[in-house]
């Protein structure tokens, strides 16, 4: 006699089809009589920010090549992805809390474009984010922001506050502790949480398939009593779409949602990586014809608000926002040794002002005791 | 004015920042209905509710790093972690999270925050239990260590540490949790751990340790005192930041120092100490600077700590040796 099988939650199936609203060629899913969430201003302005964050990418790698500025990780891409979950946020009341590819969700909320510049340039004034701004500081630590997430949006509530975080990260991150322990702690208190994982199918050059077993990432999230949500990442409208729904749950005490955005990273993990050596050029041909920025023009173009001479238009206007930013952070003066002390406590330590003025009268100075 | 223990006057703090700030919240593992595995929150719950006194996941990292979280929401955390050890469960919160969210944000964001946790030996608790890691968060620069000995300053200790814009590794003797007694003032007065106390005064030499190490110091001062060495001791309260000025004084006055720490020799804190000395108080000394600490191998199961940890008998035997080293 063979023992039988006792499984309960039998893993089978095939993976659910992500959201999707907006077409590659750019018509609505569901044809002409479905009505968009969002009415075409708003999907220009969004537009405005994918082609802004494309350029940004395009120009940042180019100064990095020649020595002009830091490794920093691209979005291209992942557009639609990271604008169409920002918009679905209030920056009045909402906080993003960021990974690092997220430059446009960013500038969104109010960061100055020059801040990111600063950061990634290396200049420690880059790390401030200016009073006002619900934004928490670029998170190097993979996942490390999932756990702070949470217990913002926690103590915002608990606080009688109706605030939402929206916290990013990656399919890698996702296989890190911290994500379980910040999905499981976000379940218990129903946080008002976000969590928007962008799948764009790589970590540096580990594949999707490394990170985890599952079908989908989403569908973990019902393990932590709440609800999770597939989306075409390359789409504006189902990003937004499915970013709104989870806000508007959140701010009703509907708890969390686990998001993935299904997308992909059209090029290196940052400027210091060699994406020929494992990503295969038909794969990366097939998402380019998924790009999220053309099927936005497309139908806009479609809706006789987008053509040639509107896209030149924006592209000048966004090449004199990314001049005028870079041509701020360079005007910022280079970091003292004051720098390097200051803010590490409300107030200099004895050990840290002796050591301060050690670098500042290098001959007769104090040594470090 | 009352006689409490240690856990008397952590409690006893607890409960009047609690009473006087309403930011200030407790979270940890069952520190709710269960008062906390050592009782530390006792009668907390049921005075300020469970909205205010948090049953928290088994979860470290989740512990410290939503404290984080709650903290820059504009609470005031005081996070309850079960044993030193157990923090390293969250050592990547601490470190990279917690001590360095105002350097690296430029002062915008504080992690204004409190992780309480007992360590150290003694008590013949199961593996790992009783690790003295303490000196392990010493590097973490943004991050206050400190350790009271007495109930006098853990409760002065605990409030300076909540009302503190920075973040407060508070590490508890939990040898002397219940045995060690003292004086406390009802009211709500802090102690400033940034200096290091003379809590004994004596001309022949200096030992120097926190938390329960003072006590080990302290009853080795009182053996010494029969054999006629009169002993300084110094509690230094806080090892990050160090009371550089304090210890060097009190050195200065005996010209020899005996550290005292629980924690393997190796790379402990009494390093760092003993490096500080010998270039600050290098013409004082008359003899070479001894550390009396546990040896350089994991703490032991509790059938052999006796002879891992620093007991009074190796404290006053190396200070006989550096009470008359030339
Ligand atoms: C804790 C930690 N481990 C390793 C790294 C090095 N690292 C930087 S980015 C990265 C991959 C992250 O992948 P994912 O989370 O999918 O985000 P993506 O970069 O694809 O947006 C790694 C391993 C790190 N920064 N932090």
């Amino acid at each position: 006699m063979s023992t039988p099988v006792i499984s309960q939650f039998p893993y089978r199936g095939d993976p659910v089809a992500p959201v999707r609203l907006l077409e590659v060629d750019g018509t609505l899913t569901g044809g002409g009589g479905s009505v968009p969430p969002m009415d075409d201003e708003q999907m220009l302005s969004a537009l405005w920010l994918m082609m802004l964050s494309r350029a940004f990418d395009d120009k940042g790698t180019s100064l990095q090549r020649q020595g002009r500025f830091g490794t920093f990780s691209a979005v291209r891409g992942q557009e639609a992805s990271v604008v169409g979950s920002a918009l679905a946020l209030d920056p009045a009341r909402d906080w993003i809390v960021p990974q690092y590819r997220e430059l446009p969700a960013l500038v969104n909320h109010g960061l100055p474009l020059e801040s990111f510049i600063l950061y990634f340039s290396g200049h420690p004034a880059g790390g401030y984010i200016p009073e006002g701004v619900r934004l928490l500081p670029i998170q190097i630590s993979i996942a490390a922001q999932l756990p702070h997430a949470v217990g913002l949006a926690w103590g915002l509530r608990l606080q009688g506050l109706d605030a939402v975080v929206l916290v990013y990260f990656g399919d890698g991150a996702s296989s890190e502790g911290d994500f379980h322990e910040a999905c499981n702690l976000a379940g218990v208190v129903k946080a008002p949480v976000i969590f928007f994982l962008q799948n764009n199918g790589w970590a540096i050059s580990t594949p999707r398939s490394r990170q985890t077993a599952a079908r989908t990432f989403a569908e973990r999230a019902p393990g932590y009593g709440f609800d999770g949500v597939v989306v075409d990442g390359n789409d504006l409208l189902a990003v937004y779409a499915a970013t709104r729904a989870a806000v508007e749950r959140a701010r009703a005490g509907g708890g969390p949602t686990l998001i993935e955005s299904q997308t992909y990273r059209l090029g290196a993990h940052n400027t210091a990586d060699d994406p020929t050596r494992y990503v295969a050029e038909e794969v990366l041909d097939s998402w380019r014809d998924r790009d999220p920025i053309l099927r936005v023009q497309r139908y806009l173009a479609a809706c006789g608000r987008w053509n040639e001479s509107i896209a030149a238009k924006a592209q000048e206007e966004i090449s004199q926002t990314i001049d005028a930013a870079f041509a701020a952070a360079r005007a910022v003066a280079p970091p003292t040794a004051e720098d390097l002390f200051l803010h590490t406590y409300a107030e200099l330590t004895e050990r840290q002002a002796r050591q301060l003025r050690e670098y500042e009268m290098p001959a007769t100075g104090p040594a470090n005791g | 004015m009352s006689v409490m223990n240690i856990l008397e006057a952590i409690r006893d703090a607890l409960g009047t920042e609690m009473a006087a700030d309403d930011r200030v919240i407790l979270l940890g593992q069952d520190i709710g209905k269960f008062g906390g595995i050592f009782r530390a929150t006792d009668g907390l719950y049921a005075q300020f509710g469970g909205e205010r006194v948090i049953d928290m996941p088994l979860a470290e990292g989740a512990i410290i790093g939503s404290a984080l979280g709650l903290a820059l929401s504009g609470l005031r955390p005081v996070a309850e972690i079960q044993f030193l050890g157990f923090a390293r469960q969250a050592f990547h919160q601490i470190v990279s999270q917690v001590a360095r969210m105002r350097h690296r944000s430029r002062g915008r964001f504080a992690a204004s925050m409190v992780i309480r946790a007992p360590f150290g030996g003694g008590v013949r608790t199961p593996e790992l239990h009783s690790d003295a890691v303490e000196c392990q968060f010493a590097q973490a620069q943004g991050l206050k260590v400190i350790a009271p000995s007495n109930p006098y300053d853990a409760k002065g200790m605990l409030l300076a540490a909540i009302r503190d814009p920075d973040p407060v590794l508070f590490c508890e003797p939990l040898h002397g949790y219940r045995s060690i007694k003292g004086d406390v003032p009802s009211s709500a007065y802090t102690v400033d751990f940034s200096k290091a106390n003379v809590v004994r005064q004596g001309n022949d030499i200096t030992l120097i340790g926190w938390s329960s190490a003072v006590n080990v110091a302290l009853r080795a001062a009182e053996a010494l005192a029969t054999e006629g060495i009169e002993a300084t001791v110094v509690d230094i309260r806080s090892l990050l930041p160090l009371d550089v000025g304090g210890i060097v004084a009190a050195v200065e006055s005996t010209g020899r120092c005996v550290i005292v720490h629980e924690a393997p020799l190796t790379a402990g804190f009494g390093a760092e100490i003993a490096a500080t000395l010998a270039r600050e108080a290098f013409y004082s000394l008359q003899a070479p600077i001894e550390r009396v600490t546990g040896p350089d191998a994991p703490y032991p199961l509790a059938g052999a700590e006796q002879m891992y940890l620093p007991g009074v008998d190796r404290v006053v035997a190396a200070a006989r040796r550096t009470a008359q080293g030339q």
